[in-house]
């Protein structure tokens, strides 16, 4: 594949800049993609609070000092482009895809909400109004909703930063006031906890000039230390039981602790690697066994990283497993397999044979990852911003490689059944299966 | 946690320097249009193959129309799609799955009212691999019983946990509500059916409709387009049949009329689902049409969104979409509202409808439009996996990278007037019907207040 070139520079107010230009060549499109990465996600908002840095996310489209309210979208889509933004656990991004002629448009929408975000009392009401339905239609009124990843923390995580719900308390979004947002922009949105990401059809240069333009003068803030989130591992199994009122089946998550990403990642990428051995195709141990021999489960997926995708957050970050299957088979039947099958993995590890799939798949997916220019610049600034490396997003394919047969039986040793979270999901005795009129 | 001493948000929100001029757009850069070979095998099979984007991948899709007006042809197409890749007599299930992960390959099959499509991927290196266990399945799968029998059981579980989302129940009420018992609205099979379809039914539908003639195969990536046909016909040329594929019934056209309330126990929030007429991408008042849609609810700059989701907060998201089937094109309209806004929700789409037919979008709003579905085409077509979606969908009714090249020429030259004229012709209220899905006893009085909604 050929590799983007990186370039990177940090301005003096403390804004870090990745530059990607992508090679050209046989249909390449003129399109550039450009992020803002801020290092503060969900993990970070204050008890009392819960889901403010989601809110926040929205309020940072509401306009600024040079931007009416839906300007921003306007001038986006208005110049052909995309847009959207995200709150993660440990970061919240923003991102343009656009015709590379309106690059520095882009940059000056960034830049402006940046250095002065209008944060009105109006648009904070219809914002957690807007986020009360997201939340209705992602989680309350459908099923399975907010499973694993807003019912599993808290049976997983002890202190309020890992274990809250990062969609939030619908009383504690109504009670979000615009001191909140003034107060929340000032300690986390400074350009020094910030990184700039730009990829695509554009010169290096010419960027570089741009950014300086738009980015340089948005004044320095301090910075504070960034928090540690770390908590002990649990101390034996724990267990919760949750009723879902729409849901028609059971359904069932394990959540085990994954290795600091970015201190111990080779042993968190031999964790990403076992859970394809487990469930990623028909050959994968768990659906050959639960799914297709034994048939004890409709559904099963295991993921490292809470939302599904690794390397998505520092530490402390989850493992995932889920299934969803009949009251007939009960909980602790999959559980038991499950089990049956790590014991199997850290005693022998997976064949050569498992590991040489797993790793093509993962190529195959890392390259599918850089050739859609959301992701691409997506992946590039979290990496930057987590990792202090955007390079080990193209160096990912050969770390997958190394991982040994070894790595693997050992990841699957570390998923101790005595320090993991149960979470059993039931249906609720009358289920609103069907839409009979 | 947060800093004590934090400026006020009017003191963050204004700059000694005030307000900036928004920067002019640049000079447009020339892109490269991907190289593209487009013919048909003498199998009767269309061959679309482009070389695009830079990463070593090859994204497959074959798409095959696979209608059918036997009651039970949801349940038989959807348990063969379940198990077209799980065995012929060169492999079994599992071996096809490892065959796939060594080239870094996946193949997934999946079926609607109107087409079995198999998407999939693999390293370019391997495209002749991903394209031999094609074949394989084409030419050979045997839905051994076992594997048809558990399923069978899987689906009948599935089918309840799809039928328990509110976006699938809501979908299977508007398709009955404009198409009656027209094989177009059986989407998820009835469970009932599925118990009763055994592997010999399965491998009678796979003899008369998996077959080459009347379907399409796309294949882009980091390919010789010229070497990748090749490949496909020496892969796929013993794939033959005498049958044609199956073709969608006409639909009749969608009618205006009164919506339909249907109850759905224990909801917090109802889909409001809305359906007119519209026309197929090869009209030529199309890109007029696509123009006035984006104005009405087709992007977030728009008036559904700015009304029901920026300026009332009614919704997370409001949407217009089109949906095209082989000479015909229909207009979706959708937004998810709590149940205490859903007739105050609908009460301001119909107003913004009935706007679209009255007070016609303004140039700036034309403009804005114009610009985002040129662009958009750009960026959502610059992806291997985005540019191989699109062809397989224009393939699906004829048309190929001809017509995706002079797409944004046909959308610069749409006129406002030809905009206002779409936008009064299809956008006018009575031409919609839909449904309502929520919580009735919360929604009936509201809605029998408005008018034009039948109540359970």
């Amino acid at each position: 594949m050929v590799e983007p070139h990186l370039h990177r520079l940090t301005l003096p107010n403390g804004l870090r800049v990745v530059l990607a230009p992508a090679p050209g060549g046989a249909g390449h499109a003129p399109v550039v993609g450009l992020s803002v990465h801020y290092d503060v996600g969900f993990r970070s908002e204050p008890e009392g609070r819960t889901g403010f840095a989601h809110l926040f996310e929205h309020l940072m489209f509401q306009g600024s000092e040079s931007l009416e309210k839906l300007a921003h979208f306007r001038h986006v889509q208005g110049s052909g482009g995309v847009f959207n933004g995200s709150t993660h656990q440990d970061y919240t991004d923003y991102f343009q895809v656009l015709p590379s002629a309106a690059l520095e448009r882009g940059l000056f929408l960034e830049a402006d909400r940046m250095r002065a975000p209008r944060l009105t009392e109006e648009n904070l009401r219809n914002q957690v109004d807007v986020v009360k339905e997201e939340i209705r239609l992602n989680v309350l009124n459908r099923p399975y909703g907010g499973f694993p990843w807003i019912l599993l923390p808290p049976v997983l995580y002890s202190t309020f930063a890992n274990a809250h719900n990062g969609y939030g308390d619908f009383t504690d979004l109504e009670r979000a006031t615009v001191d909140d947002c003034a107060a929340f922009f000032d300690t986390f949105y400074a350009p020094g906890n910030a990184v700039l990401t730009i990829t695509g059809d554009f010169d290096v240069e010419h960027a570089t000039e741009l950014v300086h333009r738009h980015f340089g003068d948005v004044p320095a803030r301090e910075v504070g230390p960034r928090r540690s989130f770390a908590e002990p591992a649990p101390s034996g199994e724990q267990r919760d039981k949750q009723q879902d009122a729409h849901a028609p089946l059971p359904a069932l998550a394990l959540g085990y602790r994954l290795p600091d990403p970015v201190g111990e990642l080779d042993s968190y990428l031999a964790h990403v690697v076992l859970s394809s051995v487990l469930t990623d195709g028909d050959a994968a141990r768990l659906q050959q066994r639960l799914l297709h021999r034994e048939q004890l489960v409709v559904e099963i997926n295991a993921s490292a990283g809470l939302m599904g995708a690794p390397l998505d957050a520092r530490d402390p970050d989850t493992f995932n497993l889920m299934a969803i299957h009949t009251p007939e088979v009960g909980a602790d039947r999959v559980v038991a397999a499950v089990d049956e099958e790590l014991e199997r993995l850290a005693a022998e590890g997976p064949s050569a044979a498992e590991l040489a799939r797993v790793t093509a798949r993962w190529q195959a997916g890392l390259h599918r990852e850089q050739d859609r220019i959301v992701s691409r610049t997506l992946d590039l600034g979290s990496t930057e911003l987590l990792h202090g490396r955007a390079e080990l997003v193209s160096e990912l394919p050969d770390r997958f490689a190394a991982v040994t047969a070894e790595d693997v039986a050992a990841a699957a040793k570390a998923l101790r059944p005595d320090s993991r979270a149960v979470l059993e999901i039931e249906p609720a005795e009358q289920n609103s299966a069907g839409g009979a009129a | 946690m947060t800093l004590a001493n934090h400026r006020s948000a009017e003191e963050i929100g204004r700059t000694e320097r005030g307000p900036r001029n928004l920067p002019p757009l640049g000079e447009p850069r020339a892109g490269q249009e991907p190289q593209v070979v487009d013919t048909v095998l003498d199998n009767g099979l269309r061959v679309v193959a482009a070389r695009h984007g830079a990463v070593p991948m090859v994204e497959l899709r074959l798409r095959i129309p696979f209608a059918g007006s036997e009651p039970d042809h949801a349940a038989r197409a959807e348990l063969l799609a379940e198990t077209l890749l799980t065995g012929t007599e060169r492999r079994d299930r599992v071996r096809v799955d490892t065959d796939l992960a060594a080239v870094g390959g996946d193949l997934e099959a999946s079926v609607d009212p109107e087409r079995l499509t198999v998407g999939g991927n693999a390293l370019a290196s391997g495209l002749d691999d991903l394209l031999d266990v094609l074949d394989d399945a084409l030419t050979g799968a045997v839905y051994r019983d076992e594997e048809i029998a558990a399923e069978r059981d899987r689906l009948v579980e599935r089918i309840t946990v799809a039928r328990s989302q509110p976006r699938v129940i809501a979908r299977e009420e508007l398709q009955r509500h404009r198409y009656g018992d027209h094989p177009f609205a059986r989407e998820v099979p009835e469970a009932a059916d599925v118990a009763r379809v055994d592997a010999e039914r399965v491998r009678e539908l796979h003899r008369q409709k998996v077959v080459p003639s009347g379907a399409t195969l796309v294949l882009v990536g980091d390919v010789d387009p010229e070497r990748a046909v090749v490949a496909a016909s020496r892969a796929l040329g013993g794939w033959r049949s005498d049958h044609r594929a199956g073709e969608l019934p006409a639909l009749p056209a969608v009618g205006g009329g009164s919506l339909r309330l249907v109850h759905r126990e224990g909801a917090v929030q109802s889909q409001l689902r809305l359906s007119a007429q519209a026309l197929p991408r090869t009209d030529a008042r199309y890109p007029a049409l696509q123009i006035a849609n984006l104005c009405f609810g087709g992007y977030f700059s728009s008036r559904l969104v700015e009304n029901i989701r920026e300026d009332k907060g009614y919704t997370y998201g409001a949407h217009s979409t089109f949906e095209f089937t082989p000479g015909n094109g229909t207009v979706l309209v959708d937004a998810d509202t709590a149940s205490e806004v859903t007739a105050a929700a609908l009460l301001e789409t119909r107003y913004e409808l009935g706007r679209m037919a009255v007070v016609p979008p303004s140039g700036a709003e034309v403009e804005s439009a114009r610009q985002y579905a040129i662009g958009s085409l750009l960026t959502s077509t610059s992806s291997q996996s985005g540019l191989a979606t699109l062809l397989s969908v224009l393939a699906g009714v004829g048309l190929g990278q001809e017509w995706l090249s002079a797409q944004p020429d046909r959308l610069r030259a749409v006129t406002a007037d030809e905009v206002a004229e779409a936008a009064a012709g299809f956008f006018a209220p009575t031409a919609f019907t839909g449904v309502v899905v929520g919580d009735a006893d919360e929604l009936s009085e509201p809605l029998r207040a408005l008018g034009g909604v039948e109540l359970p």
